[in-house]
């Protein structure tokens, strides 16, 4: 066999061996942070602080998009419902649009690139700066004092920041349908309240943007943690979070709607 | 004299890349240690090894009686309570102030009331002269003061046992100076035994008691300050005087100059 070949076939090898090797490591990253999340609960200090700059500080984005993300579906939904005389249903399909599937992808593509990309470059910063080691070296666990709290702050914030993308967006919905187009404003409540249900919609939301937000928090810290400790190092890491998060997102909708809505 | 550290035949690498062949070193208590050579000769790894966070290849490393690569992490863990670490650039934590950064180890490890703790990191600044700075955060300080503030943190809980990694790296003339005092007055004070891994040899010969000179992964040699200002080793004499050519080449190892010239095809 040519050399090229074989060379071409053991930098193939080496890829995959690398990535198996590199899903294990993660995997047991995951499984120590949850080991260790006992200090997150014990002193939920440290969590809510977490919770403030994962959550609080992204609010602004997440309700400027929800905001656009509502007024937009109403545009296009009114336009295609007239057509079909059922323009008081605009109410109704941005609302089940959100709840179901907007809210939670959206905003969860919104948090892996405000909140997750930030862990990752803290992580990776703090790691290069020797403040991972030097907390190893006061014989605290970083694990359980930098990671668990930003893990479980994450997991929290994710369901809230959903929620309040949905609320915002069905918000907008109304200022285009009821103020601005003058659809009926009893019909557009009416027909969203009995089309939405909490179980199968707003429960079924929910639970997507907790996924969503064990899936991102978990691959930003890992990548923060695993940074090499450098600037190229830590700029890569924060790319590989924003990229591998958001296909994380939609591979994980997909599966999740297929269990949810199809009754696989 | 009893010794606290003691490095039995260690031998490490990463992967396959040497680092440490063989290494034999005792710090007595009390005492400050220096630790020199070149960048990349091991000395940083070797103060990794000490404080359990590698593990040798053979040999083991003994603290205070205890074999670090045999302990458990709870062990470990609570024997690094009785260590301080110096990182070569402080390794401050970025998001607490000067105050808190000292007050780091006692808030994680005691149950001190927090007036308790409000004294002793003031007495901690202090130490380093940088109690009024105690408000400051890390970015506001400058590379002596954090120094400073990360020397206060490593001796926070009383450590037995300092380790100093590069502390004269990148300082100026008076910080390097009030450093060095530090390291030796804090040192007897507090009845702790020190290592400090270190290039600097004008500065570091002034305050420690023993000297260990590595090279490219061994101990080359060893003794008293004196001993070593008067040592005609080779290269212990051009590391101690400074000097451009010797042991240590001037030149990295190339082909000829003359071929890289052209000139011996020229005059072919």
């Amino acid at each position: 066999m040519p050399e090229r070949v074989l060379k071409n076939l053991r930098g193939i090898g080496h890829e995959v061996v690398n990535g198996i090797w590199r899903l294990g490591y993660a995997s047991r990253f995951f499984l120590l942070t949850l080991a260790r999340s006992a200090t997150s609960f014990r002193r939920f200090g440290l969590t809510i602080k977490e919770i403030y700059f994962a959550g609080v500080l992204s609010l602004i984005i997440i309700i400027v998009s929800g905001l656009f993300v509502g007024m937009v579906l109403a545009l296009q939904g009114y336009e295609t419902l007239q057509k079909y005389g059922a323009a008081e249903a605009v109410g109704t399909l941005v609302a089940l649009s959100l709840t179901r599937e907007l809210g939670p992808v959206v905003a969860a593509l919104l948090f892996a690139s405000r909140a997750g990309s930030a862990m990752t470059a803290e992580i990776g910063l703090m790691k290069a700066t020797e403040q991972i080691t030097a907390m190893e070296m006061m014989a605290v666990d970083p694990i359980a004092r930098v990671i668990g709290p930003r893990f479980w702050g994450g997991v929290l914030s994710m369901p809230l920041l959903a929620a309040m993308f949905s609320v915002v967006g069905v918000f907008g919905g109304y200022l285009i349908a009821v103020v601005l187009i003058g659809v009926d404003e009893g019909a557009f409540w009416s027909q969203m309240q009995n089309a939405v249900d909490f179980r199968q919609d707003v429960v079924n939301g929910v639970i997507k943007s907790m996924v969503f937000g064990v899936a991102v928090t978990a691959i930003a810290l890992f990548e923060g943690y695993d940074a090499p400790p450098t600037a190229e190092g830590v700029s890569g890491a924060t790319t590989r979070t924003v990229v591998t998060s958001s296909l994380a997102i939609l591979g994980l909708d997909f599966v999740l709607t297929a269990f949810m809505f199809k009754g696989i | 004299m009893e010794n606290l550290v003691e490095i039995k035949d260690v031998t490490f690498s990463y992967d396959v890349l040497p680092v440490l062949t063989g290494i034999n070193m005792t710090v007595p208590r009390g005492k400050v240690v220096s630790i020199m050579g070149l960048s990349g000769c091991g000395k940083t790894t070797l103060l990794r090894l000490i404080g359990g966070a590698l593990k040798p290849r053979k040999g083991e490393v003994r603290v205070a009686g205890r074999v670090m690569h045999e302990l458990e992490q709870d062990e470990l863990y609570h024997l690094r309570r009785k260590m301080g670490m110096l990182f070569q650039f402080g390794a401050l934590f970025t998001d607490l102030s000067a105050f808190d950064n000292v007050a780091f180890q006692m808030r994680e490890h005691t149950d001190l009331p927090e007036s308790m703790i409000q004294d002793l990191v003031l007495m901690k600044l202090h130490a380093v002269g940088l109690r009024g700075a105690h408000q400051l955060m890390p970015s506001e300080l400058s590379g002596g003061m954090a120094r400073r503030v990360a020397l206060a943190r490593a001796i926070a809980l009383d450590p037995m046992l300092i380790m100093y990694d590069e502390p004269f790296a990148g300082l100026d003339p008076i910080s390097l100076s009030v450093i060095g005092d530090l390291i030796r007055h804090l040192n007897d004070a507090l009845g702790a035994t020190s290592i400090v891994v270190t290039h600097d040899v004008q500065e570091s010969l002034k305050i420690v008691d023993y000297v260990y000179f590595m090279s490219e992964g061994v101990v080359v040699t060893h003794g008293t300050p004196d001993d070593i200002r008067r040592s005609e080793a080779p290269f212990v004499h051009q590391f101690v005087w400074g000097e451009m050519d010797g042991p240590v080449p001037f030149h990295y190892p190339g082909s000829s100059y003359a071929g890289d010239l052209s000139l011996e095809t020229a005059r072919a």
